[in-house]
């Protein structure tokens, strides 16, 4: 890949990370059972890679990005969510 | 929730470990700064796992300072607006980590604060240099394991406690401190407001676990976090006008749970013994009692 350098290394496009896939790092994978969420939205204030979208009643991955770290797992206070092994 | 607070300033696909605090800290910071954002920042994780060239996570406007001069560069920003009368309205913030806030970056914060420019300094502090591989810092607390303070025959780890950084900050008599941590999202959110709103310099100390250099699980970070405040590890304050004698303690535990709880749960403290971990907790209890937190449980 050639990169091309700008002037005084200047990036002019915002939020291009969104180019680079964080999804492949995940092992485990967060399912969330929509009948026990009680839409609190915990789980997408404290995720780290805003890979947690709000739907109505409830949230929905994007697997994009999510690395499977496990927090809105674990601070799920209705415990909604589970970690699954990845399936390759 | 506002369209304000929907904005997703700091994108998604930074490399950050899974499971860092800091991307919840920054998304939070942001979504309370809003675009109309100028930042700073210095070298640091942040700096690593976000603007890893020629991608940027950033959403708004942001300067890469050298290691030392987040601070410095930022104080830059703000006279350059205030002279093209171009401030009304703009934020500017200084992002630093623990190494860029404690060690490097301190002449030119405590310059910064104390020519009084209107600038919100953010410290995102994860107790160690984490992104060159765990090297010891100032805001290495006592008793923990890194790299260059390895545990052993003769070594507990770290022989030094952690710096009081607000507390230094709020000795240059600014107008706003405070101590914030990611597990408590609604008060950090609400002494971002009260920094940015705040004319003059203010400083805000935020706790972020990190599961790498903490070793711990990476689901873990939050629930760490809040156990840092509600062993009174770490104390959530806010200092108005630079009034140390005044502070007000914003999230107070109603029983304060044994510092072991807040331990044991990473393996940088795996190797104290009891008599480390009652000595640490005296320590603690002491702290706890000048800031007027309850009883230990």
């Amino acid at each position: 890949m050639t990169v091309k350098i700008t002037l005084g290394a200047i990036n002019k496009e915002h939020g291009s990370s969104r180019k680079y896939k964080t999804g492949g790092w995940r092992t485990v994978c967060p399912v969330v059972d929509l009948e026990k969420c009680i839409s609190c939205y915990r789980c997408y204030d404290y995720c780290p890679d805003a890979a947690i979208k709000k739907i109505e009643n409830g949230i929905e991955y994007d697997l994009d990005y999510c690395k499977g770290c496990g927090i809105c797992s674990k601070e799920c206070p209705v415990k909604a969510i589970v970690m699954v092994k990845e399936e390759k | 929730m506002t369209e304000k607070e929907e904005l997703e300033l700091f994108a998604s696909g930074h490399r950050a470990c899974a499971g860092c605090g800091e991307g919840t800290a920054v998304r939070q910071i942001l979504k309370v700064a809003g675009p109309n954002t100028i930042a700073t920042i210095c070298t640091g994780c942040l700096e690593v796992v976000s603007t890893g060239y020629p991608e940027t996570a950033w959403e708004i406007p942001l300067i890469h300072a050298a290691f030392e001069n987040s601070a410095a560069v930022a104080a830059g920003v703000e006279v350059a607006l205030k002279e093209l009368g171009r401030k009304e309205g703009v934020n500017v913030i200084a992002f630093g980590g623990d190494g860029g806030t404690f060690d490097i970056g301190f002449q030119a914060l405590s310059g910064m604060l104390e020519r009084g420019h209107d600038i919100t300094y953010i410290c995102i502090d994860n107790e160690a240099y984490m992104n060159t591989g765990i090297q010891r810092c100032s805001s290495t607390p006592y008793g923990a394991s890194t790299t260059t303070s390895p545990t052993g025959k003769y070594s507990i780890g770290e022989s030094r406690p952690k710096k009081p950084i607000a507390a230094i900050c709020a000795a240059h008599g600014i107008p706003y401190t405070a101590t914030a941590n990611i597990a408590y999202i609604n008060d950090l959110k609400k002494k971002v407001k009260k920094a940015l709103e705040t004319e003059g310099p203010a400083f805000l100390h935020v706790f972020a676990p990190c599961p790498t250099g903490w070793r711990h699980g990476s689901d873990d970070t939050i629930e760490i976090a809040r156990l840092a405040v509600e062993t009174g590890v770490f104390v959530l304050y806010e200092i108005i006008d630079g009034d140390i004698c005044n502070l007000n303690v914003t999230v107070k535990p109603k029983k304060r749970k044994p510092v072991e709880d807040y331990l044991k749960r990473q393996r940088r403290f795996g190797h104290l013994t009891k008599e480390d971990i009652a000595k640490i907790q005296q320590e603690v209890d002491e702290k706890c009692d000048r800031y007027g937190l309850p009883k230990r449980e």
